[in-house]
């Protein structure tokens, strides 16, 4: 079994007073490609945030690599969602990749050759070489996710994180850039954990999924996990999981409980 | 070329001042102006020009030189502006209005003072609108140490300042102090602004601290060329207005010249206004 | 005296129902804008000899102009900017000329109770009329516009238009007031109080109303301080905007 390179125990988190993330507990491999799948509002950027260090929790545990978090780690990339740039920004493409070796440190420095090429091929890896001199804020979605992960990957990070990437792409480009996810995850031996509504697009890459309802996770096995057994357990009333034409539909009625939560515990099946 | 050159232009020695003062205000205000923009915190860069004229203004009444009024005025104005960050969007904007128009209030207040207390002339004009060339020669290294100083500190921050002008999430899950590195950048805007106000008075200096880098911008989209193009822009600009307001002098009917500041912000905006149409061209909008 | 006592009230009228739109708009750079845009007519017409008053109108109004048609093709920002500074500028340059329209710089700028027009209060009570008027009659549009946007593009709502035409009554309240307030504390008038009206009162036509109602006291104060101490009107309108601003934060943050 690959190496555990990020763990996640039993965290809890509130927000507001409200419990968003109730004892979850998963696991990311290098090499893997995790799915954090939940409906919006369901705590999925929260979850990511903590595990940025950008969340304070309550109770349980992070760890790199054996050794617990520390509040910001040079082996955890991010992929924020889209951000809107000004027309007039003056960075370009390669600017921003190569920024993205060492943007937190002081002073101005030279990139050594070796640094340059780094870029150059990180460019090369997501498809984007093409964009190279392009303006940052001249981007279409799809080009500015490519960008974004080439920045996050530069630096050789174990682990990225990323949030809700695929939410504003056609068809086309969901495809390619989930396609190039896990090309990347292979070739650069890092952990994916991408966060999004809706697994569909996901489920001819997804070694693991990790599902989020209620404030709960049930995480393992796409194959597993994605079951009518495991989510009506996880959701706490029946939900049918239906396969059609090789696409899943988990169909949960609407909660019309009350805010408590359902008692249930974590499920993690491996 | 002796319309252009006028007699004794570069002889003359207020004319000197003007260009070593000059030249400082228009290298910071570029590099600054830069940045500025990259961070779309055009409206805050103006409202410090509003605060840096109470401290102008204040200047002469409690008998400081301008150079100290303007930056104390700035300096003052970026930490009102500091701690009323964080509230975003429109209510940002008025907030920060009303930061200015209480300086501005102030202003009004102390130039009447000037008016009716001190001998001083010409207050208004100096304050509001510079006057290049009566400033003392003994302003020139403080303005030449401060401007330096300004520009270390944007050296310094600048990788953490565009990672945290694009996206502040992603700066702090780097480990960037996100606060941190916007108060450091308003002390450097602060420092320009008041610099500018030295040069064109503190109702124009807004010009030289934006005018050139939007230009500049507009023009290029590496960030290094950029800033090499905001400083072409701003120093040609601003000795064309120093020699041309000298001109002036032998142009205009009573022999009253027209102010140095007047010239600087018609050549930025002319600037200005030609690259702008350029790269709408040369740019599928 | 009581001449600018009528005038002053015409102007925060005015003040509060136009900057009630321009805070709705979030447009505050533009109440900045053109109020400088008539200190350099008022300079260029002294110049000229002619009234300051309609050098004031009709470049307040050329700015406008200007505005809308850069809003369309520029960066908004910078734009809007560049042209306040440059009209600035001009004025400089105009007032250079002449020493005796020197010494009404501070008047333009920052106003004056004696500064109120001693002609008739006719012309001006129709232009107040004429602002207020527009803003009622557009009133739904502008606060459709400000709140939802694209819902007033389905309704056939010309974002350009509106803008120009919002921009021209700006223009137009900018002429009525800049005597007595001066161009650089139009501003203050126009933001501050119906700032603080909005913070208090959700329903935009009672919020509209409290605007009116706050500006006419923030004026009243500052006339009757003015009157005591002989110091500039603007500083007082600054000052009890500002204030009035904070009131209506403290208020609403204990809410």
């Amino acid at each position: 079994m690959p190496d555990e390179i990020l763990s996640v125990e039993h965290l809890t988190v509130s927000l507001h007073g409200r419990v968003i993330l109730d004892d979850v507990s998963f696991a990311l491999r290098r090499g893997e490609f995790t799915g954090l799948i939940g409906s919006n509002g369901v705590g999925k950027t929260t979850l990511l945030r903590a595990i940025l260090g950008l969340q304070p929790y309550e109770a349980g545990t992070i760890s790199v690599n054996g050794e617990p978090r520390r509040r910001h780690h040079a082996a955890i990339g991010y992929v924020p969602q889209k951000i809107a740039l000004d027309s007039d920004v003056p960075l370009r493409v390669v600017d921003f990749v190569t920024l993205g070796l060492d943007a937190e440190r002081w002073g101005l420095r030279r990139r050594s050759a070796a640094q340059r090429a780094r870029v150059t091929d990180m460019l090369e890896a997501v498809g984007a070489s093409h964009l190279a001199s392009k303006r940052l804020s001249e981007l279409s979605g799809g080009e500015q996710q490519r960008v974004f992960i080439a920045h996050a990957l530069v630096r050789e990070p174990h682990v990225l994180l990323l949030d809700e990437p695929l939410a504003n792409l056609d068809p086309r480009n969901v495809q390619e850039i989930v396609a190039l996810l896990h090309r990347l995850a292979r070739d650069h031996d890092v952990a994916i954990l991408l966060s999004a509504h809706e697994m569909n697009a996901l489920l001819p890459v997804m070694d693991r999924v990790v599902y989020l309802t209620g404030g709960h996770c049930a995480s393992g096995p796409t194959s597993e996990v994605v079951r009518t057994d495991v989510l009506s357990a996880l959701y706490g009333h029946h939900v049918d999981v239906v396969q059609i034409h090789g696409r899943v539909f988990v169909i949960a009625e609407p909660n019309d409980a009350t805010d408590d939560l359902p008692e249930h515990p974590t499920l993690t099946v491996h | 070329m002796n319309w252009l050159f006028a007699p004794g232009l570069f002889t003359s020695a207020p004319v000197h001042t003007a260009l070593a003062l000059g030249t400082v205000s228009a290298t910071v205000c570029a590099v600054v102006g830069v940045f500025t923009i990259l961070r779309g915190a055009s409206f805050a860069g103006h409202a410090l020009t509003d605060v840096a004229a109470t401290g102008g203004a204040g200047s002469v009444l409690v008998g400081v030189s301008p150079l100290t009024g303007f930056l104390s005025g700035a300096l003052v104005g970026a930490g009102a502006i500091g701690t009323t960050r964080g509230r975003g969007g429109h209510q940002q904007e008025v907030a920060t209005g009303i930061v200015l128009s209480v300086a501005t209030g102030l202003s009004a207040l102390f130039l009447y003072l000037n008016a009716t207390t001190s001998a001083a002339t010409g207050v208004t004009q100096r304050v509001l609108f510079g006057s290049l060339f009566s400033a003392s020669s003994s302003e020139i290294l403080p303005t030449l140490l401060v401007g330096a100083l300004a520009l270390l500190l944007t050296g310094v921050i600048a990788r953490p300042l565009v990672l945290s002008s694009l996206s502040v999430e992603l700066a702090r899950a780097r480990g960037v102090r996100v606060a941190l590195i916007g108060g450091a950048f308003l002390l450097t805007m602060a420092v320009a602004v008041g610099l500018s106000a030295l040069t064109s008075g503190s109702l124009l200096s807004t010009a030289l601290l934006i005018g050139p880098a939007a230009a500049a911008v507009r023009c290029t989209s590496r960030l290094s060329h950029a800033l090499l193009l905001a400083l072409t822009f701003g120093i040609g600009c601003t000795w064309l207005g120093i020699v041309l307001s000298y001109d002036s002098y032998n142009w205009m009917p009573k022999n009253q010249s027209l102010p140095v500041s007047f010239f600087i912000v018609v050549a930025i905006v002319v600037v200005y206004g030609v690259c702008t149409v350029g790269s709408t061209r040369g740019r599928r909008v | 005296m009581i001449n600018a006592w009528q005038v002053g009230t015409l102007a925060a009228l005015v003040a509060g129902v136009v900057g009630f739109v321009v805070v709705l708009r979030g447009d505050v750079f533009a109440a900045h804008a053109i109020p400088n845009g008539a200190f350099a007519g008022a300079a260029g017409a002294s110049l000229l000899g002619l009234s300051p008053l309609l050098g004031l109108g009709v470049f307040s109004l050329v700015a406008a102009l200007l505005l809308s048609a850069l809003r369309r093709y520029g960066q908004r920002d910078t734009s809007t900017a560049l042209v306040l500074v440059l009209t600035l500028a001009i004025g400089a340059a105009l007032i250079s000329q002449s020493p005796q329209i020197a010494s009404s710089t501070y008047a333009l700028l920052f106003g004056e109770i004696l500064g109120a027009s001693s002609s008739s209060v006719l012309p001006l009570l129709v232009l107040a009329l004429v602002c207020i008027a527009a803003v009622l009659v557009r009133w739904r549009a502008f606060v459709l516009s400000a709140v939802t946007p694209d819902l007033a593009l389905a309704r056939g709502i010309r974002q350009g238009r509106l803008d120009a035409g919002f921009l021209i009554v700006v223009a137009l309240a900018t002429t009525l007031t800049v005597p007595v307030v001066g161009a650089l504390l139009v501003f203050s008038l126009m933001v501050g109080p119906p700032a603080a009206a909005r913070l208090l009162v959700t329903s935009p036509g009672r919020a509209l109303v409290t605007a009116t109602t706050l500006s006419l006291t923030v004026l009243w104060s500052a006339l009757v301080a003015a009157y005591w101490t002989n110091w500039p009107v603007g500083f007082f309108v600054a000052v009890g905007s500002a204030t009035i601003y904070l009131l209506a934060r403290l208020i609403t943050a204990r809410r």
